[in-house]
């Protein structure tokens, strides 16, 4: 459907082979006997050792409660990303401007809504419906990641989500495919590797600006100079300032830290942004012999922070967009809801 | 130009696929249910899949070096050959689903006949388009009949699209005999099914004497020129450049 006629290779630091590597992990963790709770066995203790072992809580098992409301916020969050994030490039695809950048483009926010879907039923298999969770979002109760929240202002921009965006999102989740809750490790695999062929696209739609008319070239460069903080941003806080990291470190739901995942991602950038001939928007950037990583300057937190509380250029715009479509759509769920209980009842007086 | 019966037929194709993609597609991000975006998205690019390969046959018939971005982007709606079904914008979600309806209720049989006909190329891309409109009637057909047998709101409003849509239906079959299929003999198939189906979700079939037309002769209605303005505004703005 899309990515087979796509030509180029993987980005350089291409992170397909980190997914894989999880995924491999995912199945020997699965192969490995699972010690079964008994009458007897301290459930609090039985999900310690299955933690510690690296083993995979599934919806059935006793989890503490405190565990069960981090998932739910965190996989609904993630999840109300990937939807409200088919917002800034759906704004594209009506421009695209050729029919193979078209069919790419819409195949990707289609697979946005389809990441979505997933984990909202991962978050389901914590006890939640989607259509709270659904609501949670519309009424302004649970959050998406911010960077949705800028605007696409030209083509270019589509390249850069791909490349920056989507490669920050990955970089976020690569270890989130190994996460101590079952469905959303397995959810986070099949995510990632679509992921993972969003950032080469977007990498190489900034290719071939980026080799192309000069107009192209400085729109290439606008969107990477525009991306560039707000992607850094994708991670949160800087350690000392984030509120729920400890915790999650200790449940494996985390395994990084914001500041090492900035790091990792910034040294991936580095080499990309050279291939592709653009410049990253750092004059502080440079290579760190003693870290062996680059030192690069750190986003604004404060513009962060107003975003997060709503004040970024699109918060509204996003928002209202999302309640629209819920709203006008009602009619027709509910056309197909009454259908469906009359077909229900035809096939019971026919039975 | 080898055959230019072939290439009208092609480019009319194409144009039909292009714009019913392009409109399908506005749907993203604003459909009813997030599993309709997804199936939305589909048929979209089922559509844009079917006119690249009828665009670019179109411009290998015609001969003088236009491919299909040249065809889709650098021409003006005067020279566009789609129906004026697909260019109609989209309306709600009833109107485009009785939109969606008649358009694979042609599609289907039309595509169908092509896999048979004699040129190799089009019969090898009917043979792959019409297992796409095979689901997209199936899809639509659906949700006829939710919406017409749903609620009293979506009853009304399910009747309410197919009466704007259905006078449009007439130019799909005007009679070409010469074409590699002549559209006049899927009339048949297509009332048969079309009128199955708003039977069992509980709607008329319309009476209207009016008969639009002209989009096979590039007299469009005055959406099209929105559409074409959007959709090739950045393809334009740099001429010659590579994306
Ligand atoms: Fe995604
Ligand atoms: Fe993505």
């Amino acid at each position: 459907m899309y990515g087979s006629d796509f030509p180029g290779e993987d980005a350089p630091g291409g992170l397909l082979g980190e997914v894989e590597a999880a995924e491999a992990a995912l199945r020997s963790a699965a192969a490995r006997d699972r010690e079964v709770a008994g009458p007897d066995t301290d459930l609090a203790d039985h999900f310690a050792e299955i933690v510690a072992a690296d083993q995979k809580i599934e919806p059935r098992d006793w989890m503490p409660e405190a565990y069960r409301r981090t998932l739910i916020r965190q996989i609904a969050q993630h999840a109300h990303s990937e939807i409200i994030g088919m917002q800034p490039e759906g704004n594209w695809i009506s421009r695209a401007p050729s029919l193979k950048r078209k069919a790419i483009l819409l195949a990707k926010v289609q697979d946005e809504a389809g990441h979505g879907l997933y984990l909202y039923a991962a978050a389901e298999t914590l006890g939640i419906s989607r259509d709270e969770l659904v609501d949670m979002l519309l009424e302004g109760r649970q959050k998406y990641s911010s960077i949705f929240n800028y605007p696409t202002l030209t083509w270019a921009d589509v390249g850069a989500i791909g490349w920056l965006v989507d490669g920050a999102a990955i970089v976020n989740q690569v270890p989130l495919c190994r996460c101590s809750y079952g469905p959303y490790a397995r959810a986070m695999i099949r995510v990632c590797k679509e992921e993972s062929f969003h950032q080469r696209q977007g990498y190489e739609i900034l290719h071939t600006l980026a080799h192309g008319t000069p107009a192209q070239q400085a729109m290439a460069q606008d969107a990477v100079d525009r991306w560039w903080y707000p992607s850094l941003a994708m991670f949160g806080p800087p350690d000392g300032d984030s509120t729920h990291s400890a915790r999650s470190m200790a449940w494996k739901i985390k395994r990084f830290s914001n500041d090492e995942l900035r790091q990792r991602f910034v040294d991936m950038c580095v080499g990309q942004a050279e291939v592709l001939g653009l410049t990253i928007p750092d004059p502080e950037l440079r290579w760190n012999d003693e870290r062996q990583a680059y030192d690069f300057t750190q986003p604004d937190y404060a513009e962060l922070m107003r975003v997060i509380s709503g004040d970024g250029p699109c918060n509204r715009q996003r928002m209202d967009h999302r309640r629209r479509a819920h709203h006008e759509g009602a009619w027709v769920r509910e056309a197909a809801a009454a259908y469906a209980a009359k077909q229900a009842s035809r096939e019971k007086v026919a039975a | 130009m080898n055959n230019p019966l072939t290439f009208t037929f092609a480019l009319a194709l194409g144009d039909d696929a292009l714009i019913a993609a392009q409109r399908l597609a506005e749907w993203a991000t604003r459909a009813p249910e997030m599993e309709e975006d997804i199936a939305l998205a589909n048929i979209a690019l089922d559509q844009l899949g079917a006119a690249r390969l009828l665009l670019s046959y179109a411009g290998e018939l015609e001969g003088a070096g236009r491919d299909e971005d040249a065809l889709a982007f650098l021409r003006d709606d005067r020279e566009f050959r789609n129906c004026l079904l697909v260019e109609l914008p989209n309306g709600d979600f009833a109107m485009t689903m009785a939109k969606l309806l008649v358009l694979s209720a042609y599609q289907l049989p039309l595509y169908t006949a092509l896999a048979g006909c004699a040129d190799e190329r089009l019969a090898a891309i009917g043979g792959k388009a019409r297992k796409e409109s095979a689901y997209h009637l199936d899809h639509a057909a659906l949700w006829v009949k939710r919406l017409g047998d749903g609620t009293e709101e979506s009853h009304r409003r399910m009747q309410a699209g197919i009466d704007q849509v259905w006078p449009y239906a007439h130019e799909l079959f005007v009679a070409q005999p010469q074409a590699p299929v002549d559209p006049a003999t899927l009339r048949g198939e297509f009332d048969d099914t079309v009128s199955a189906v708003l039977a069992e979700a509980t709607l008329t079939v319309p009476e209207s004497g009016w008969a639009p037309g002209g989009g096979r002769d590039g007299v469009h209605t005055e959406d099209l020129s929105y559409l074409l303005a959007e959709m090739q505004v950045l393809h334009r703005a740099h001429p010659g450049a590579r994306w």
